[in-house]
């Protein structure tokens, strides 16, 4: 089993069973290997999120429905749709974001590593340090430091140790190709940075509690093409060790970045492939359509 | 021609629109310069050393000061934050943070209705809480009045300010994992400490003149008093008693307290702009 959902260890000193620790070794500890192995698309790779029959509402109003999906493990899966289809309320179910609007809930369910992400008992603030995420807009602490920020999670959280601290501290700049931008001021305000490098320094900030998932709410819409293709590139290297998911307006970033696609519309999941199937030679003539530029 | 008689036209009107707003500026302005200038004529001339430090002299002997007057204000100042800053920030984190729509409308709306509550009310109050059941004048009953009207007005600034927050830094808390009330107290808080500060000190300013909650609490003091269960000295009510009574040396001597009050109220106000121009950059 992978660590428990009521566990109420946080990532402690030591290296957590099944986690892409400082070494960057893979996820696949052994013994992380809970149920779902066959999904047809990714025959190698146990399934991260396993959902069934999802519905999520705001009120009465269903923003998704019924979808079903599975996600693998260390890949990249983007999630595209035009405005209003209920890509990002999806992405918020996986983390359990989506429960804090007022009025929102869901029918279905969703399994991370094989356990119930919604089951009674279940607390949200757990669930949220395995399941990180990077927002669209970057959203550095205001009053903290470069270095306050990357260990916000881990020192809010409890996490003492100095060495501990200063060792993530690096690494986590260093995954978020940061480090060398920054090392010499990592006391300045994390504000003073550039966009770009406050997007990344906000992927830092994620990958500081070490997450098992990244999902990442159109992480590059406000960013310039060079910060664009360097948090692209970020992205290629983290999913070496992290399943990520990538919520993208822009499809030749879902095209350049991710192993598998996902292609909403209306709430609903219209087809979900590899992503050269999506846009190379997808089944459904809406994706055709909505790939080929003709709407959306 | 037609064109140029029109543009002319509103030229004029342009022009004297805005003679017309600077004069309704200067109007407003004018009494408090007119109020200030007063006062520093009246109250400078009785204002010394003596008037900080000494206990107010008896009838007819001239000289003697308001030292215990402003420590007395000061002192319950702080008395009313006890209760007014706590359980103002606090509701207003409630407020801002968790509560839910229909019980937030009608928190908020009695808080507007208690901000319009007379001072003196208030008075009433916490002579009827703290005052009748101890059978004394305190201190603690003149703070509880000021506190019970600072806890609205900080109420509805610290609500307004965390709402200004933007909810983008929730949102980043939270999905680090944290638990609410950890990321509402380590980092929406310290986001808007200056506003919160500013709030606090306005409210602080707009106590320290009161009068009519004092009256039946504090009750005024001619000494020094030892312990905060005793009746205290305070500006205001030393002011007030000053000018009703028929000295002219004690004339004189609530001008000068009113020249310090107001210039005590005119520091917060200043300490205020001092904190929020500093935000800015």
């Amino acid at each position: 089993m992978p660590m428990s959902l009521e566990e109420k260890s946080f990532n402690p000193p030591g290296q957590p069973p099944g986690n892409p620790a400082a070494t960057s070794a893979p996820i696949a500890a052994p013994g992380v290997r809970p149920a779902g192995t066959g999904h047809p698309a990714a025959p190698n790779r146990e399934v991260v999120f396993d959902i069934k029959d999802l519905s999520i509402f705001y009120g009465a109003n269903p923003a998704v429905r019924n979808v079903t999906l599975q996600i693998p493990a260390r890949s990249v899966t983007a999630i595209i749709g035009p405005s209003g289809c209920g890509k990002s309320t999806f992405l918020r179910t996986l983390n359990r974001m989506h429960e804090l609007a007022p009025g929102a809930h869901h029918t279905g369910t969703i399994r991370l590593l094989g356990e119930d992400l919604y089951a009674r008992g279940v607390d949200p603030t757990l669930v949220r340090r395995r399941v990180g995420m990077v927002f669209q807009k970057s959203n550095p602490f205001p009053t903290m430091t470069i270095a306050e920020n990357v260990l916000c999670g881990l020192r809010l959280n409890g996490v003492r140790d100095k060495r501990l601290l200063r060792e993530r501290l690096e690494q986590s700049l260093r995954m978020a190709a940061l480090w060398d931008e920054v090392k010499d001021h990592l006391f300045r305000p994390g504000t003073s940075l550039s966009g770009g490098q406050q997007q990344r320094l906000c992927i830092a900030r994620a990958l500081a509690v070490r997450p098992e998932i990244i999902l990442m709410d159109e992480p590059c819409s406000a960013l310039d093409p060079i910060a664009t293709a360097k948090v692209e590139e970020l992205i290629h290297e983290l999913k070496k060790d992290y399943t990520i998911v990538i919520v993208t307006h822009n499809m030749q970033q879902a095209a350049r970045v991710s192993d598998r696609t996902a292609f909403f519309y209306m709430g609903n999941l219209v087809e979900y492939a590899e992503t050269r199937t999506i846009f190379m030679n997808p089944a459904n003539p809406q994706t055709e359509a909505y790939v080929s530029g003709r709407f959306g | 021609m037609e064109i140029n008689a029109n543009h002319r036209r509103r030229k004029f009107t342009d022009k004297a629109m805005n003679a017309l707003s600077v004069g309704c500026a200067l109007l407003v302005i004018s009494p408090l310069a007119v109020i200030l200038f007063y006062l520093l004529k009246q109250g400078l001339a009785a204002l010394n050393w003596d008037f900080f430090t000494k206990l107010p002299g008896p009838v007819g002997q001239p000289g003697g000061g308001m030292g215990n007057a402003i420590v007395g204000t000061l002192e319950l100042m702080l008395l009313a934050s006890v209760l007014g800053v706590p359980v103002g920030v606090l509701g207003g984190v409630y407020l801002a943070e968790y509560g839910r729509d229909r019980l937030n409308d009608w928190i908020r709306f009695w808080a507007d209705v208690l901000n319009g509550v007379p001072s003196i009310v208030w008075g009433m109050v916490a002579y009827a809480v703290a005052v009748v059941p101890f059978k004394t004048f305190s201190a603690y009953s003149g703070g509880l009045a000021l506190g019970f009207i600072m806890v609205p007005l900080v109420l509805r600034t610290t609500e307004e300010v965390l709402v200004l927050v933007p909810r983008s830094y929730r949102e980043a808390g939270l999905a680090l994992g944290l638990p609410r009330w950890k990321m509402i107290v380590r980092i929406i808080l310290p986001t808007a400490m200056k506003g919160l500060v500013t709030g606090v000190l306005l409210a602080m300013g707009r106590v320290a003149g009161e009068t009519a909650p004092l009256l039946f609490t504090a009750f005024g003091n001619r000494f020094w008093s030892h312990h905060l269960t005793e009746p205290i000295a305070a500006l205001p009510l030393q002011i007030f008693a000053y000018a009703i009574s028929p000295y002219d040396d004690w004339h004189r001597q609530a001008w000068a307290g009113a020249l310090v009050l107001i210039t005590l109220v005119f520091l917060l106000s200043a300490g205020v702009r001092f904190i929020s121009s500093r935000q800015k950059s």
